[in-house]
């Protein structure tokens, strides 16, 4: 099992002709083990880019791949955390059940899940804090702990690399810490971890690397260096032009507070 | 009072209709947890229309009327899954266009042959006690396969109904499955053909799940739970049939239809009850945080 070396050349993908492309020409390689947040403005691409890293978007140009080996001969090694309103929370299964899902991909046609699979899942659920949950239907479960679930079934899958959508946005605060926890502790077994958020300060703070995305890459390279006002500009600052500049105001906040942050820390 | 149960037994096409309307009715409840969960109600109403043409051109050629509904319903089972693949048109949309259109087809042909000798009425709300022994053979091996496909795809249909998204990336064959559900729908509606009619297969595949759903927290608890109203109320249905002289399809759909309102004001959590006595001992408990 050799940890992931992701690579993304020339990467572009257009959801339709006549639009401008959702990503463009975006080129960018993760080293096994690394943590890369992706950091842009809403409609910068980041769950495009995420679909794409999934397979869940057809063959663009440019070329995505894993292990030196072009996408599809291992996509059993990537795992997605989607965002929470993905699922119909109302379905029929418990917190064991959909970890459980996680298996699926290993197990193949026709096979149930063996005692290993149900130890594996039993294991996923107390690292992420839930065991207590497991029998818990999900409509019982407070969004955190429906993230955390989420979590332990990424978690289930054994990826090499794996992907959370805004895993940090509208969770409770014990949440937020287990999954910094779980951060942590992936980055010890070289899982490669490609996050996206809104919170730059938690992007500097826990992350190997940042990716600022606006369509294209605007830096990509360690939080400090990636992370200038000039970058954020670039970055958030296009939406000014599409007269939105309000959000422009909203987005600045946050950097300049990290630039204060930064300097403190410096 | 024993006597009220046995004495519609004692005639043979009664027993065939009640064999037949409980394999039918389990088999409209179990495939119809995936009706309910995946929204697909709608398209369990139009598949049961489209097969009118089917029916109607196995009666001009003189073949086996199940064996043309049955290749209707999977034509248009794949034409809806066609159409709505490359995400062009709507799902609901799709199935407005082939309902309405397999519909025309079905009345228009049915209107050429003059001469048209079988009762649209059967068609339409069902003939259960002129079921023959194949067609009773016919139903169980349909049912047998359908409820087999069910269990061997378990796992696959339940990801791929609950999350899609996970479907894709553990590469499951997604449309493949979302096909083979809407086939395993289109042998559902074509064998309560015979027993509700395609005017009622829509309940049958809607109301014992979505009671079931009021009831349980887990698909296979709630397909049991659905298979064994199904089945009830298939029974109940068939002897308020036989003793209150009823169309036998509505019996059975009315008294499907008196679980699922008891179950809607009485299930535990769920239910309407439930609701109002959880908020009214809410409102006099302490205020305490979630």
């Amino acid at each position: 099992m050799t940890p992931a070396h992701l690579q993304v050349n020339h990467l572009t993908v257009r959801y339709n002709r006549r639009a401008p492309p959702a990503l463009a020409d975006v080129t960018f390689a993760v080293t096994e083990g690394l943590r890369v947040a992706v950091v842009g403005p809403n409609g910068a691409g980041k769950s495009t880019l995420f679909k794409a890293l999934v397979g869940l978007l057809p063959t663009q140009t440019g070329e995505i791949l894993i292990h030196d080996v072009p996408f599809g001969a291992h996509q059993e090694c990537v795992a997605y955390v989607p965002q929470r309103e993905q699922v119909d929370w109302r379905f029929p299964v418990n917190a064991q059940d959909v970890v459980m899902m996680g298996r699926y991909g290993a197990l193949g046609w026709l096979r149930r899940p063996s005692k290993r699979d149900h130890e594996i899942v039993k294991r996923c659920l107390e690292q992420m804090d839930i065991a207590a949950l497991a029998e818990r239907s999900i409509d019982e479960l407070s969004g955190g702990q429906q993230q955390r679930v989420f979590l332990a079934r990424a978690l289930a899958q054994e990826p090499h690399i794996l992907l959370m959508d805004e895993p940090f946005t509208g969770v409770d605060i014990t949440t937020q810490e287990a999954t910094l926890a779980l951060l942590d502790k992936l980055k010890t077994q070289r899982v490669t971890l490609i996050v996206s958020t809104h919170d730059l300060n938690l992007a500097a703070a826990h992350f190997d690397r940042v990716l600022l995305l606006n369509r294209r890459i605007v830096a990509y390279a360690e939080p400090a260096i990636a992370l200038t006002t000039e970058n954020l500009l670039r970055a958030f600052g296009a939406r000014a032009m599409f007269g939105e500049a309000k959000m422009m105001v909203d987005e600045c906040c946050p950097s300049e507070e990290f630039d204060a942050l930064e300097q403190s820390e410096a | 009072m024993i006597e009220i149960l046995t004495e519609p037994l004692a005639y043979a096409f009664m027993q065939r209709g009640m064999l037949a309307s409980v394999m039918v009715g389990i088999l409209c409840a179990v495939v119809g947890c995936y009706v309910v969960l995946r929204g697909m109600a709608y398209l369990g109403d139009a598949m049961s229309h489209a097969i009118l043409p089917g029916v109607a051109i196995a009666y001009l050629l003189q073949g086996e009327i199940l064996i043309g509904a049955l290749v209707a319903a999977i034509i248009v089972a794949l034409g809806i899954g066609f159409l709505t693949r490359r995400g062009s048109i709507k799902e609901d949309t799709a199935i407005g266009i082939l309902f309405a259109a397999t519909l025309s087809l079905g009345v228009a042909l049915i209107s050429v042959i003059k001469t048209y000798a079988l009762d649209l009425t059967h068609i339409l709300f069902g003939n259960v006690l002129g079921v023959s022994e194949m067609d009773l053979f016919l139903i169980a091996l349909l049912s047998a396969g359908v409820l087999l496909t069910i269990a061997l795809l378990y796992k696959e249909l339940l990801v791929v109904s609950f999350d899609p998204v996970l479907a894709a990336t553990l590469r499951l064959p997604t449309e493949l499955l979302k096909d083979v559900l809407l086939i395993l729908i289109a042998i559902v509606v074509v064998v309560s053909l015979q027993t509700v009619g395609v005017g009622l297969v829509a309940a049958m595949l809607v109301t014992p799940a979505a009671t079931a759903y009021l009831l349980t927290r887990r698909l296979p608890a709630m397909m049991l739970v659905a298979a064994t109203l199904g089945a009830l109320a298939s029974v109940i249905g068939l002897y308020l049939s036989y003793y209150f002289n009823i169309v036998s399809g509505a019996a059975v759909v009315l008294t499907a239809t008196g679980f699922f309102f008891l179950a809607y004001l009485f299930a535990p959590q769920r239910g309407l009850l439930w609701h109002s006595w959880r908020r009214q001992s809410r409102a006099n408990a302490p205020a305490s945080k979630k």
